[in-house]
């Protein structure tokens, strides 16, 4: 058991931290010159090759790891040294519980591709979120300047606002799925339903048969369209990447809480937001988009149709990395959704960010609940 | 020592310690709240020793990140210094939080003398199942008293700031 988890974990280390998170850099500078029409990254080479800007990221980090580690006058030394690693530890921990692949059986023995699946699955990413604010608040505060005081200040009152409105957007999604496990919400969505099969659940009307073969993917999104758009934006603001960069706002307060950071320390909370990009795209993957699932193709009919010509153990390892790679798909896509939000819109101002949060996004998702309650008691014929 | 004693004792040091440090650094009152936080940190890991996994995960959630970054918010807002704390005047504050901490000491260790083996913890103990079924069943009556209470509390706080203000 522990070598399974320490194997798990190292896989997640270097798929997504170590694999993922400099790629992302690569991409947002690719993204960005794209949407600018400009031609982008390209001037990192070695020995005259660019290979299309990839080794930026490099370029990068051997930058920043020669870079001197300044520590301003005035500064609390301790608080202004951790900071960067409170705020970089949780971005990494937080994706132990997201599963990356479905429950396999080899032979006897049974293999979750999930890291840790504790029972309390989800709220154990509310949990470290709410840890990683720290990084930012002290970060802020032990600067001694007022720009990253007040770079803290926002940081932390936006990071408690948006917490309490990204619980609340998926007590649906918990509701419809009556588990907080991840790994359990992505095998509930590991099928189809009837897309108008609502009509005779809900109102007895019966589904014409012409209608009734029509079936989509039982995904969240599909139970939870308005779930799913607030827990987007309310775990995007979470981030404090652009537009909801208001802790960092350059044109106010020049950059906020990480104003004083030189060298890597700088580095880590570039790569812990980076992180987090990845964090969000496998959440709202696994909550939202089936997860690790193939639209229309449930685990036992890819199982099945590989098995006709193959054994079974073969065949469930090739659905294994089929799923594996459908994971990644739909991570790279919401990334790449993530980016595009980030280079099309402009910074929310402060005040718009509070109000989005507390006047739009809360009294919706409250009611959102009401209304998932209401709809899942008459589907079950309760009353 | 079986590892959850071990760990025990970890958290249980952890917690005094860090408890100690908020007390003697409350004339540094950013770093009295980071000690708050390993306190309740260290008190979540305690609660997984005792198998109230949700207990952990929501003292984490909200005694660790939410009440503590709003101590942090206006401790940070308020921007004290040291100098700005009167000294000489607390004595009889301190004598009485003494003997009170006495007392206590002593009521609590009179309870650890006669302390009745634990009962079988039942099936499912600690899960969010149990304890939502729980709080929408045996205790729904205190669960609404009680949020009518924290209404209540909001509404009062914001008319006496509000008339602050004005």
């Amino acid at each position: 058991m522990p070598v399974e988890v320490i194997v798990k974990s190292l896989f997640i280390l270097l798929v997504v931290v170590a694999g993922l998170a400099p790629v992302i850099t690569w991409i947002e500078r690719k993204q960005s010159a794209v949407m600018q029409d400009r031609i982008g990254a390209n001037r990192a080479d070695v020995a005259g090759l660019t290979v299309i800007g990839l080794l930026h990221p490099l370029a990068d980090v051997i930058k920043l790891l020669t870079k001197e580690d300044v520590v301003p006058y005035g500064a609390n030394r301790i608080m202004h040294l951790i900071a960067p690693v409170i705020a970089a530890v949780p971005a990494v921990v937080a994706y132990t519980v997201i599963p990356y692949g479905g429950v396999y059986t080899f032979g006897g023995e049974t293999i979750s591709l999930v890291a840790a699946n504790p029972d309390w699955g989800l709220l154990y990413v509310f949990a470290i979120g709410s840890i990683a604010t720290y990084g930012t608040v002290m970060a802020g505060w032990s600067s001694n300047n007022n720009w990253s005081l007040l770079g803290g200040l926002r940081a932390s009152a936006q990071m408690i606002s948006y917490e309490v409105t990204m619980g609340l957007s998926v007590v649906g999604i918990f509701m419809v799925f009556q588990t907080l496990q991840l790994q359990e919400m992505a095998l509930a969505q590991d099928t189809t339903l009837r897309l108008f099969g609502f009509l005779e659940r809900l109102f007895g009307v019966p589904v014409p048969a012409l209608l009734g073969w029509i079936r989509i993917p039982a995904w969240g999104v599909f139970y939870q369209p308005l779930g799913f758009l607030m827990f987007l934006a309310t775990i995007m603001a979470e981030n404090k990447r652009p537009p909801f960069d208001t802790p960092e706002g350059e044109s106010e307060i020049i950059a906020g809480y990480h104003l004083e950071y030189s060298g890597m320390r700088f580095g880590l909370f570039f790569m812990s937001e980076f992180i987090e990009v990845v964090v969000i795209a496998g959440l709202v993957t696994t909550l939202f988009l089936g997860g690790w699932s193939v639209p229309w193709l449930s685990q036992a009919t890819i199982i099945g149709a590989i098995s006709k010509l193959f054994n079974v153990e073969f065949a469930t390892g090739i659905c294994a990395i089929v799923h594996f790679l459908c994971f990644m798909l739909k991570v790279v896509v919401m990334i790449w959704l993530q980016m595009a939000l980030r280079w099309t819109l402009p910074r929310f101002r402060y005040d718009q960010v509070m109000d989005l949060c507390w006047k739009i996004i809360l009294p919706l998702s409250i009611a959102n609940i009401l209304v998932t309650g209401l709809v899942i008691l008459l589907a079950r014929g309760g009353a | 020592m079986t590892v959850p004693a071990i760990l025990f004792y970890v958290f249980g040091a952890l917690a005094v310690l860090s408890a100690l440090g908020m007390v003697l650094n409350v004339r540094n009152t950013v770093a009295a709240a980071m000690s708050l936080v390993v306190t309740m940190v260290s008190l979540a890991g305690i609660f997984v020793l005792l198998e109230a996994h949700l207990v952990a995960v929501i003292q984490v959630m909200v005694y660790g990140g939410a009440i503590v970054v709003l101590f942090l918010f206006v401790v940070m807002l308020l921007n004290l210094r040291s100098d700005d704390f009167a000294p000489g005047r607390a004595r009889l504050q301190k004598l009485a939080g003494a003997l009170l901490a006495i007392w206590l000491l002593a009521r609590v260790s009179k309870g650890f003398v006669s302390f009745p083996p634990w009962p079988p913890l039942p099936p499912g103990f600690g899960g969010y199942r149990q304890l939502g079924v729980a709080l929408y069943t045996d205790y729904v009556l205190l669960v609404e008293v009680v949020s009518l209470l924290l209404t209540a509390a909001i509404v009062g706080a914001l008319i006496l700031a509000k008339r602050r203000i004005d």
